[in-house]
């Protein structure tokens, strides 16, 4: 099978201030099976793209392998994307971002790719600090092969086959968190109002911005008995933190006054306004996050939205000292000592 | 006062080995380089081996330096005159003296089984006594032990201790208790064996005048540094010996040149990655990303980098990799050299994949072949391997002074500005224009165009996700014709005629060319006439096959167990493989010609009998 194309009926479509319409942001048909949470997050990625204004081609969309790492063809048609291997896409996204900094990454992976094969990968990437966002579409089974359960799944969580899982479970939020990742956040395929804000504000994060975004499997793990199913999922969700994101200063004013409200300033100048619910959580404060997530372990809940966030991070780029032209656009006499270098270096070796 | 030896028949001039025997860890490293630069600079030709355990310290290993006024390039396999500094190793360096030969020992304690060898002279200088009456301190004690020796060495052979004085200066600049102190520690073996041993050696080096012009480099500083002027801006890599050394000079030399005085902004990127799983894709990420980017490696890297490399030849992504080959398999012996991951590499990742591959034979080439890998990888948009070992990456080889033509400009291949992409009606990734089985790339963000989406999966010329067959095989098949391509792109073989016309010949590669060379010349004295190329690059050239079609009979020598250059020319040409008689080292030592002479003789005797 080849890829589809979509039919172009555009005409009607709202314009944002580069004059797309959200098809414009969009990708090749998904051939993945319908219903598929997936789906939801490729959607969520579009509508955030196109609300920011940003041109499509300043993102590079990054992936793995798994019916999650497929949808990087699904959306943004014309930004530069690679599907590489199976958990290694955080390492791409690493030499890609060294050499041109000024692009948006968005490295999408599953719960197989991320917290399996590609744990090591992933944990190297929060190390690093990596400027990118970091979508894992978390459906707790290895959907292209068929079903079998991830490191995401839940203890007593049950397979199609009604076999429960004894192992527990990585959570890559309380990894992200212990790892020094500045930006944590769970969402819910099912939740489009809380995840397009989070996306926003996860590619404004300068830094590693993580979002596990539960992502249900209805071919293998939407059954009576599992914890990542639809039903489980929106019967247990609970959002911790309401969060909206401006991307321009200007227009937030009128709102910041609200009662409660935090307000995090983003590096590309960005407002973060995260509203509390009756939990008085504040995603500004690292313990508190790890503390909830394990606590919320045992509740059952699963507490969503920014759960940490901190914007004073040097990034890989500070760390690494590079320079403001990209490593890829420096010309090559920027690059090359010399003869005349050469000879004089030389002497050493006399 | 002493004789050493009753004769002075066999005086030989600039043409002896001095093998030393240390301790890992004792710091015997810069007092041998300290021997072997001095004679450098006496303008007499050397070659160094530094044998040396998987070890940081207490075991055993040993430097060999073989003074050579005829310049030549390998080990003689020879140890004319053996430093016996590790009494762990006393029986194997007494055994290993060549026959006519001395060993020089601390005689501090009493050691008469190493006056054993009649064949032989053992010399007493009892340097851990004399340091210990001079210095206080026990590492100081241990430290100037080896300048002592030192000291030593040079009156017996009549090395001119005031270089090594200017050397030691240098080593210590603006230290002058360290350079009083080890000249205190080289006067010491040196006024004991003038007092002691007033005759020096028959083995004497001489002033020459043939190393002017020349510098004594390692193989891995030298491609580092062609990865700088290649341009090269990224490179991913996990410490392995013996590639460790690549990224340590590639960083030095862009802290020097690289670094803007004003802002400190670096110029390059190095990320020390969690794994070789990683470096390759980070690599892959910047190659991908229109950024110069390589890695070094050795043999374990290479295996856990396979999928990538797969992947990048697939999708068309050019990257570098240096595999400095050690001898394996599995962890195998980390710290010696092998030719043994040809094989490997010329056919690394599962499916039909096929590289392109360079064997630089010296670090005069390592820096020219390693800027020719990124022009070649860029051209072709595939991963290149870069093919050096151990012996040439970790050894000092006296090589002509490096040059460089500021005229050069990197050879970027096809890749697609935002005007050019304007311009186009459509943009296919992989759609060969030109009929030249390169298609045209674009880097990210350049333009809206551009954008495709790159993949390991069936892919079709437009870029497209396909399963199809005729569509798979289609840029499956041009792959295959672009890799054939390369084989003229790809440095060509050397070939050296013998001075009579003959039907034999020796193909080898790499860092076996010095033995190879002075085989020849041995071979030839005993009427054995032989031409020779070196192959330089995979895939073969049209040059390598009309060379051995004319040709009935070649040696084909090679550092590993299984005869893989030999395999790699019989899969890959239409040789008749039985004219390929295999010559095999792989004991993970330097070549040396001894190997190639008994190999080829043996053969020959095999073949009148
Ligand atoms: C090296 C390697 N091993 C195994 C596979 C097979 N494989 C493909 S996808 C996958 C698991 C994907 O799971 P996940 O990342 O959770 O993605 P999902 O399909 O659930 O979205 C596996 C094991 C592979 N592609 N590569
Ligand atoms: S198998 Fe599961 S994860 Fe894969 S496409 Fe179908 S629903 Fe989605
Ligand atoms: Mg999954």
């Amino acid at each position: 099978m080849t890829s589809m194309s979509k039919p172009l009926i555009d005409k009607h479509l709202p314009r944002n201030k580069l004059n797309l319409t959200v098809r414009d942001y969009e990708g090749s048909m998904s051939t993945l099976c319908a219903g598929c949470g997936h789906d939801s997050v490729t959607a969520a990625l579009v509508q955030a793209f196109w609300q920011l204004d940003l041109p499509p081609h300043s993102a590079a969309k990054i992936s793995g392998i798994g019916c999650s790492s497929k949808t990087t063809a699904y959306f943004m048609g014309q930004s530069h994307g690679i599907n590489c291997v199976h958990g290694r896409m955080p390492s791409v996204a690493t030499g890609a971002n060294a050499v041109n900094g000024d692009l948006h990454y968005i490295g999408i992976s599953g719960d197989g790719d991320s917290l399996s094969i590609g744990f090591g990968q992933f944990a190297h990437a929060i190390r690093r600090n990596l400027n990118m966002l970091y979508v894992l579409e978390n459906n707790g089974v290895y959907g292209l092969t068929k079903g079998q359960f991830s490191a995401s799944a839940d203890i007593g969580t049950k397979s199609k086959k009604g076999i429960a899982n004894e192992q527990s479970p990585i959570d890559p939020c309380v990894q992200a968190l212990t790892l020094g990742a500045g930006f944590v956040a769970r969402a819910f395929s099912g939740d489009k109002s809380q995840l397009v804000p989070l996306i926003q504000a996860g590619l404004m994060h300068k830094g590693f911005a993580l979002i596990d975004v539960i992502s249900p499997c209805v071919t293998f793990n939407d059954h009576a008995g599992s914890t990542k199913s639809y039903a489980h999922t929106f019967k247990y969700y609970h959002p911790l933190v309401h969060t909206d994101f401006v991307a321009h200063h200007e227009e937030i004013t009128a709102d910041t006054s609200e009662g409660g409200a935090i307000t995090v300033t983003m590096h590309d100048g960005g407002i973060l306004k995260l509203r509390k619910t009756d939990d008085d959580y504040d995603p500004r404060d690292r313990a508190q996050a790890i503390e909830t997530l394990l606590l919320g372990d045992r509740s059952g809940e699963i507490r969503t939205g920014l759960l940490y966030v901190n914007e004073d991070m040097a990034d890989m780029h500070a760390a690494n000292h590079l320079p403001k032209t990209p490593l890829n656009a420096l010309p090559y006499e920027a690059l090359t000592p010399g003869r005349a270098a050469l000879a004089k270096l030389q002497g050493r070796w006399k | 006062m002493k004789d050493i030896v009753d004769t002075m028949a066999d005086l030989r001039i600039n043409d002896f080995v001095i093998k030393i025997g240390n301790v890992n860890g004792t710091g015997s490293a810069s007092a041998n380089g300290l021997l072997m630069k001095a004679i450098f600079r006496m303008g007499v030709p050397v070659v160094g081996k530094n044998l040396f355990p998987s070890n940081i310290q207490g075991l055993p290993t040993w430097f060999e330096i073989r003074v050579t006024k005829d310049a030549y390039m390998a080990r003689s396999g020879a140890a004319d005159l053996v430093v016996a500094m590790n009494a762990e190793t006393y029986k194997r360096d007494l055994a290993e003296v060549s026959p006519g030969g001395f060993l020089l020992y601390d005689d501090t304690w009493p050691r008469p089984e190493l006056h054993a060898r009649t064949d032989i002279t053992a010399i007493g200088v009892p340097l851990a006594r004399l340091c210990n009456a001079k210095f206080d301190n026990a590492r100081t004690r241990v430290l100037m032990k080896n300048m002592a020796y030192v000291g030593a060495v040079a009156g017996l052979t009549g090395i001119d201790v005031s270089i090594i004085k200017a050397m030691v200066e240098e080593m210590f600049g603006s230290k002058p208790k360290l350079i009083d102190a080890n000249m205190t520690a080289i006067n010491l073996g040196l006024d004991y064996v003038r007092q002691t041993y007033p005759e020096p050696l028959p083995l004497r080096v001489q002033a020459m005048d043939a190393t002017r012009g020349n510098v004594l480099i390692d193989g891995n500083t030298a491609a580092a540094l062609g990865c700088v002027y290649a341009g090269a801006t990224f490179g991913a890599w996990y410490p392995i010996t013996p590639s460790t050394s690549l990224m340590d000079g590639y960083k030095s030399f862009c802290e020097k040149f690289r670094v803007d005085p004003e802002t400190g902004e670096k110029k390059f990127c190095i990320i020390q990655a969690e794994d070789e799983l990683a470096s390759i894709g980070m690599a892959v990420g910047a190659g991908w990303n229109g950024a110069r980017a390589f890695t070094p490696t050795s043999g374990p890297g290479i295996s856990l980098m396979s999928e990538f490399i797969g992947f990048a030849y697939y999708s068309e992504v050019p990257v570098v990799l240096f595999n400095v080959q050690r001898a394996g398999p599995s962890t195998g012996l980390p710290t010696r050299t092998q030719q043994c991951d040809l094989t490997l590499c010329a056919y690394a990742s599962h499916g039909d994949t096929k590289h392109i591959m360079l064997f630089p034979a010296n670090p005069a080439e390592c820096f020219e072949m390693a800027v020719q890998s990124f022009d070649i990888a860029e051209r072709f948009q595939t991963p290149v391997f870069f093919m050096t070992d151990l012996d040439i990456g970790m050894n000092d080889w006296m090589i002509p002074e490096l040059e460089w033509d500021d005229s050069y400009q990197p050879d970027r291949g096809k890749i697609l500005s935002a005007a050019e992409l304007e311009e186009l009606p459509k943009y296919y990734r992989y759609e060969d224009r030109d009929g030249d089985n390169i298609p045209y790339r674009t880097v990210p963000g350049v333009h809206p165009k551009g954008a495709y989406f790159t993949r390991g999966s069936g892919h079709n010329w437009k870029g497209g996700y396909t399963e199809d067959a005729a569509e798979y095989k289609e840029v499956l098949d041009r792959l295959t014709r672009k890799w054939e391509d390369s084989a003229d792109a790809v440095p060509g073989p050397v070939i050296i005629e013998a001075s009579k016309p003959t039907n034999r010949a020796i193909i080898s590669l790499g860092g076996c060319d010095g033995a190879v060379r002075e085989a020849l010349d041995r071979l030839a004295e005993r009427g054995i006439e032989l031409n020779y190329m070196r192959v330089r690059g995979f895939p073969f050239s049209a040059e390598v096959e009309a060379f051995m079609d004319s040709h009935d009979e070649i040696f084909v020598v090679e550092q590993n167990r299984d005869a893989q250059l030999r395999g790699l020319l019989i899969n890959e040409t239409a040789v008749d493989k039985t004219k390929l008689i295999p010559v095999l080292d792989y004991a993970g030592m330097a070549a040396n010609p001894a190997f190639i002479i008994e190999g080829v003789t043996a053969h020959l005797v095999a073949e009148e009998a």
